[in-house]
């Protein structure tokens, strides 16, 4: 199980990529709708041959919110404001996937000077989630519409996500808790921040907010 | 390095590259409904412009007539080094990765000359967008090449692509070999002048790419460029190809054969690809080519690890 491990941890990783190179809110959406699906695997896999009844509830509820519920929102979010793409980033696009090459770097190198990558079951899992947690940052700081940094506060929330499963096996209640805690939050933030954003204002554009109007 | 046994698919390759273009066409003819034309017609059009002269325009130097030839002399020759599905190429050195890039440079570049030389500003834009895309395509092949080189631990294309079937088994290699063969297939697109990057087959001004450079070409000229261009697409399909499908076998005719098929399935994806993606804007093209150096880069990060 281990290759296939592997396989959905490069595809959590080039879903990053994607993220950061492209414009359209709703591929935007779409893909950390997948990054859920894919992040729901990795329990899964990492424990294949004993995954428990509550392993499986747990991995299923929080797939289920990160890539059905959370996604909801954002799609509603974005109809209701009237926005498709990222028009103007700070970053663009091209630079942007050129920092991301960066960021891996980084990653790789921050996850070969940890300790604990050792505890788990594949070397790739702890860069492939600083790599989310540091693609999701990078997504706040460098986009301009409030759908696009509430994605990338999602893809940061993934990465935190696919680190805590890194050592479920260690921790597991901890994890738990901590997990459904973090989805609990992304709920609670978005749903309510996007939510407030459009309907008192008609752009969700951040510039746009901080200048003051009469 | 001279291995015989090279010769055979090298000898299919000058022989059989232009069917890859009717493949290409007529699957792209299925997806319209239409009965497509026949299955030598890239024959029958190169032995037309071999019947006709060449017209020369006075402004052009002995230069523009050098370009078709060098370009189709160092495709072919380039060809030699290229192996085949695990079949040993005809000439193999150390390091000939990078003689057989820049081979397939040296072709580009006078392709280049050429078209500069006939003095006409629309043929001197498409020599500029020519330029700029490989200038993009061409570190995502190397860095493809690199990681497969470390991989299988050969700097000789026969080498590592010899090598590929072996270690190909092991677990670890299906994410960062998949990585590279995505690469590898954007690069093959954007070299061959598919549809993503450019449309073979459009004759408008504003998106023309290739096309350009080769519009004032005529005749003999004209077919050394349509031949040169099934080279490529042969020379660049069999590197994909010898990624995506490892499979080796001991039998000479049974690793050509099999190579074959794949390079003439490639050709129908391409067609697949052609019929259900429209051609990308051209300021979003090189976000594309620049995809095709991180996925490249990111195999290499996974393959050294």
């Amino acid at each position: 199980m281990a290759a296939w491990l592997d396989a959905v941890l490069v595809l959590l990783m080039l879903s990053g990529f994607w993220l950061l190179g492209s414009s359209r809110l709703q591929a935007c959406i779409r893909t950390v709708a997948i990054q859920g699906v894919l992040l729901g695997l990795i329990p899964l896999l990492s424990e294949w041959p004993d995954v428990t009844p509550r392993l499986a509830v747990v991995a299923a509820i929080s797939a289920l919110i990160k890539a059905v519920i959370l996604p909801y929102l954002l799609r509603r979010a974005i109809r209701e404001a009237n926005v498709r793409h990222e028009v103007d980033p700070m970053v663009g696009f091209t630079t942007s996937l050129l920092f991301g090459i960066g960021l891996w770097g980084i990653s790789m190198y921050l996850a070969s000077r940890l300790p604990v990558a050792e505890a788990s079951v594949s070397s790739l899992q702890v860069p492939v989630s600083i790599f989310m947690v540091l693609c999701g940052l990078f997504l706040i700081v460098s986009r301009n519409t409030a759908v696009m940094q509430a994605i990338g506060y999602l893809a940061l929330e993934n990465g935190i996500y696919g680190f805590g499963w890194a050592f479920a096996i260690e921790e597991p209640l901890l994890v738990e808790m901590g997990v459904l805690l973090d989805v609990f939050v992304g709920v609670f933030v978005m749903g309510i921040t996007i939510h407030h954003l459009s309907r008192e204002f008609d752009t969700i554009e951040t510039d746009e907010l901080a200048s003051l109007k009469d | 390095m001279f291995s015989i046994a090279g010769c055979l698919p090298v000898l299919l390759a000058f022989c059989g590259a232009p069917l890859l273009f009717s493949v290409i066409n007529r699957t792209k003819a299925k997806f319209a409904g239409r009965r497509g034309a026949p299955w030598l017609q890239p024959y029958f059009e190169l032995a037309k412009l071999l019947r006709k002269s060449a017209v020369y325009s006075r402004t052009t130097t002995p230069l523009f007539t050098l370009g078709p030839m060098v370009s189709c002399a160092a495709t072919a020759t380039a060809l030699l080094f290229v192996p085949l599905s695990g079949v040993a190429p005809v000439f193999a050195f150390p390091g000939d990765v990078l003689w057989v890039v820049y081979l397939l440079g040296t072709s580009r570049f006078f392709m280049v000359l050429a078209a500069l030389d006939t003095g006409s500003s629309f043929e001197g834009m498409g020599a500029n967008r020519e330029v700029f895309f490989s200038a993009l395509a061409e570190p995502a092949l190397l860095l493809s090449l690199t990681t497969l080189a470390v991989w299988s631990q050969s700097l000789s294309l026969g080498g590592i692509y010899g090598n590929l079937g072996a270690v190909v088994l092991a677990p670890a290699a299906g994410p960062p070999l998949l990585l590279v063969a995505a690469a590898l297939l954007i690069v093959f697109l954007a070299e061959n002048a598919r549809i993503p990057v450019d449309d073979p087959t459009t004759h408008l001004e504003l998106t023309m790419i290739h096309e350009v450079m080769i519009l004032d070409h005529s005749g003999p000229d004209f077919a050394l460029i349509q031949y040169a261009a099934s080279l490529r697409l042969w020379l660049l399909g069999s590197l994909l190809v010898g990624v995506v499908v490892p499979w080796r076998s001991a039998g000479l005719v049974l690793n050509v054969l099999a190579g074959c098929t794949c390079l003439f399935l490639l050709a129908v994806l391409t067609g697949i690809i052609e019929s259900v993606m429209a051609r990308l804007r051209l300021v979003r093209v090189p976000e594309f080519l620049i995809a095709a150096s991180v996925l490249s880069i990111v195999a290499l990060v996974l393959m050294m690890r």
